[in-house]
């Protein structure tokens, strides 16, 4: 696994020291708050609705053991004892004092992690493939690339005012599992006709306000030319950017208004002049980080241990079926650790649970940890022969829950429970849906399913790319929340559209039981996955089932 | 004639913490709405949230919320404000576990 070289260390480590003067200054009043505040935002702190909160960047979603067990340390000395993984592969503390910060800032600097570029109009944390290096479908590890993008774009002082934030997501396998389509710049590690590797390019996808598949922005880019390209196209959209609106800022907006073609146009002629300049250095680096994250070893082993758990034990069989995928290498398998235990909050984990996760990345997965957008977390090389021993530690801490891809595994956003941008909660609608589909015994039979829920327009929850989309509003002072169908956040991305009026707090599982009712009476046959049945009937259906009653109501 | 002002409370969060705190009749930082200064005038209500936001070294964001009188003092009235007296709804923790 890449850690971090002198360079990156003694950058950290300065600016901990810097962070800790601020702080300091800030407590004895020679700050004020608007002269702290982008300065803690540049420490990935922010001011909540009930307390500070510390954002710390897991790059390309990557962890060790070591610092999975630091983040459990975090968690239970200087915040409530769990921790908040995130659709953007970040961990939140959501109770932090601020006299504590520089402590836990330095804490994350022993184990070669920090905050810096968790907040701001900068480049953010570059997500990629939860499965990446492992998955059977992959062309290439898509990490060394994000890893050479995080150090080119870590601190980059032409990028640190843009006029607005910037995601960039990596997906090396055929199978889009980093949402790449939602992202400011989406890259897809591809080969061409000839059988040479490149990346085929997206620009201006993105969720929030305005809702936008990326666009292609070149089919084909040999590796060697990633940093020049994105250089440009940041250069390019940091000189057409508006400046003027906050929600006409982002890329998306920039790449509607001018046109593809024009974007496009003008990347190319900056990448022409970039691309000399770069020279070549960047990928003697590459080739540095490349040797870190080389495969494991992984020798075929006898399999018996498994087949026989999985011939007579159920729960275990249950849990194999859903929660592990097939790896490149022959016997292993990824082993999906689902953090939506039924009516849990979806993506905490506890100090202890951090550590059982830990522990059995060292023992089991060649020391390897992933946090995906989904907000699961991944243990990546696991030889099926030691899927029993696995299974029985995640069971013994809260973690066996089998419901991995189904209607229980739900991404929300914190909502009002925590975020002070949001307009309703989302998390007990989460909660509420979890417990209720549990209770019916229905989750299996729905089967493939993604329902995912922001608290307010932003759409940190990817409502809009949810098989089911739930988006909580403030109507007239009351909670509301929209619903989406259709959505998809894969290579087929689409996104949802609305059924049509809102449902209030109490409305919305009941909602969403009547569009699973409609779904499970209607479908062709089981295999028909509830995305495929909308696709085939589209709304109607489930515009009938959630409205008509009501209609038939208030004509009596 | 103007339209009816709402009563407000002046809230903000702690420095320190982070905790939502509200402003007194006798300028303390209480942690507790009902113990909040309820302010009928509309003059009034501005010029106790100058002072609220000068004490910067105590608060942060201070800003004006609505509220109305209750039998043991004010009581928030839209449910944002509910939340931050109570603390999140999926964990005891924030005000409602003190
Ligand atoms: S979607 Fe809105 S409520 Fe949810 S975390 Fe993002 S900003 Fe906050």
């Amino acid at each position: 696994m890449y850690s971090y070289n002198e360079f990156d260390e003694a950058f950290v480590r300065e600016r901990v020291a810097q962070f800790r003067a601020q702080v300091e200054r800030r407590i004895d009043g020679s700050l004020t708050e608007d002269e702290f505040k982008p300065l803690r935002l540049m420490n990935g702190l922010y001011l909540q609705l009930h307390a500070y909160m510390l954002r710390v960047a897991i790059p390309y979603g990557t962890l060790n053991p070591d610092q999975m067990r630091q983040l459990a340390m975090i968690a239970e000395r200087w915040d409530k004892g769990y921790g908040h993984f995130t659709t953007r592969q970040n961990i939140q503390y959501n109770w932090p004092a601020l006299k504590d910060v520089p402590d836990m800032l330095d804490a994350l600097a022993d184990v070669g992690m920090h905050a810096i570029q968790t907040s701001g109009n900068t480049i953010r944390n570059v997500t990629a493939d939860h499965f990446a290096g492992a998955a059977a479908d992959e062309i290439e590890d898509p990490r060394p690339y994000a890893e050479l993008l995080r150090q080119w774009s870590t601190d980059h002082p032409e990028f640190q005012f843009l006029p607005r934030k910037f995601k960039i997501a990596v997906s090396g396998a055929k199978a889009d599992r980093a949402v790449v389509r939602a992202h400011d710049i989406g890259l897809e590690i591809v080969k061409n006709d000839a059988g040479e590797v490149g990346f085929r390019v997206l620009v201006g996808g993105g969720l929030g306000r305005t809702p936008m598949i990326g666009k292609v922005i070149r089919d084909f880019l040999p590796k060697e030319d990633l940093l020049p390209y994105c250089e440009a196209v940041v250069s390019v959209y940091n000189l057409l950017g508006r400046r003027d609106n906050k929600y006409k800022a982002r890329i998306k907006i920039t790449v509607h208004e001018n046109g593809i073609d024009e974007v496009r146009r003008q990347v190319e002629e900056r990448f022409a002049l970039l691309r000399e300049q770069f020279g070549g250095a960047d990928q003697e680096l590459l080739t540095e980080i490349r040797a870190a994250f080389a495969a494991p070893d992984l020798p075929a082993r006898p399999l018996d241990a498994f087949e026989r758990a999985y011939n007579s034990d159920p729960v275990f069989r249950a849990w194999a079926d859903t929660n592990v995928t097939e790896h490149a290498a022959p016997g292993y398998g990824l082993v999906t650790i689902s953090l939506k235990a039924h009516g849990q909050t979806p993506g905490d984990a506890t100090g202890d649970q951090m550590r059982v996760m830990a522990d059995l990345g060292e023992a089991f997965s060649h020391g390897e940890l992933r946090i995906s957008h989904e907000q699961n977390v991944i243990l990546p090389h696991v030889h099926k022969s030691d899927l029993p021993e696995v299974h029985a530690r995640l069971k013994a801490a809260g973690l066996g829950t089998a419901n991995v891809g189904l209607i229980s595994d739900i991404i929300a956003c914190p909502g009002m429970d925590y975020c002070a941008l949001a307009t309703a909660r989302s998390i007990p609608v989460a909660q509420q849906i979890a417990t209720r589909f549990d209770e019916l015994k229905l989750e299996h039979d729905i089967g493939p399913l993604k329902i995912k829920i922001s608290g307010c327009i932003n759409a940190c929850g990817h409502h809009h790319v949810g098989h089911i989309g739930i988006l909580g509003l403030d109507r007239a002072g009351v909670e509301n929340y929209q619903i989406t169908l259709g959505g998809d956040g894969t290579e087929d991305a689409a996104i949802g559209t609305r059924t049509g009026p809102g449902f209030a707090y109490d409305q919305i599982v009941p909602a969403i039981e009547k569009i699973i009712g409609a779904y499970l009476d209607q479908r062709d046959a089981p295999e028909e996955t509830f995305l495929q049945f909308y696709k085939r009937v589209g709304m109607d259906p489930f515009k009938a089932a959630l409205y008509d009653a009501e209609e038939k109501q208030r004509a009596a | 004639m103007s339209r009816q002002f709402t009563p407000k409370v002046v809230t903000a969060n702690a420095l320190l913490e982070g905790d939502v705190v509200y402003l007194t009749e006798d300028d303390r930082w209480t942690r507790e709405h009902r113990e909040a200064e309820l302010i009928e005038d509309e003059a009034h209500a501005q010029i106790r949230l100058v002072d609220a936001s000068a004490r910067a070294d105590e608060v942060v964001g201070a800003y004006l919320a609505d509220a109305i009188p209750g039998p043991n003092g004010p009581e928030p009235v839209h449910f944002r404000e509910v939340f931050r007296t109570r603390g999140p709804s999926n964990y005891a923790h924030g005000k409602q576990a003190d």
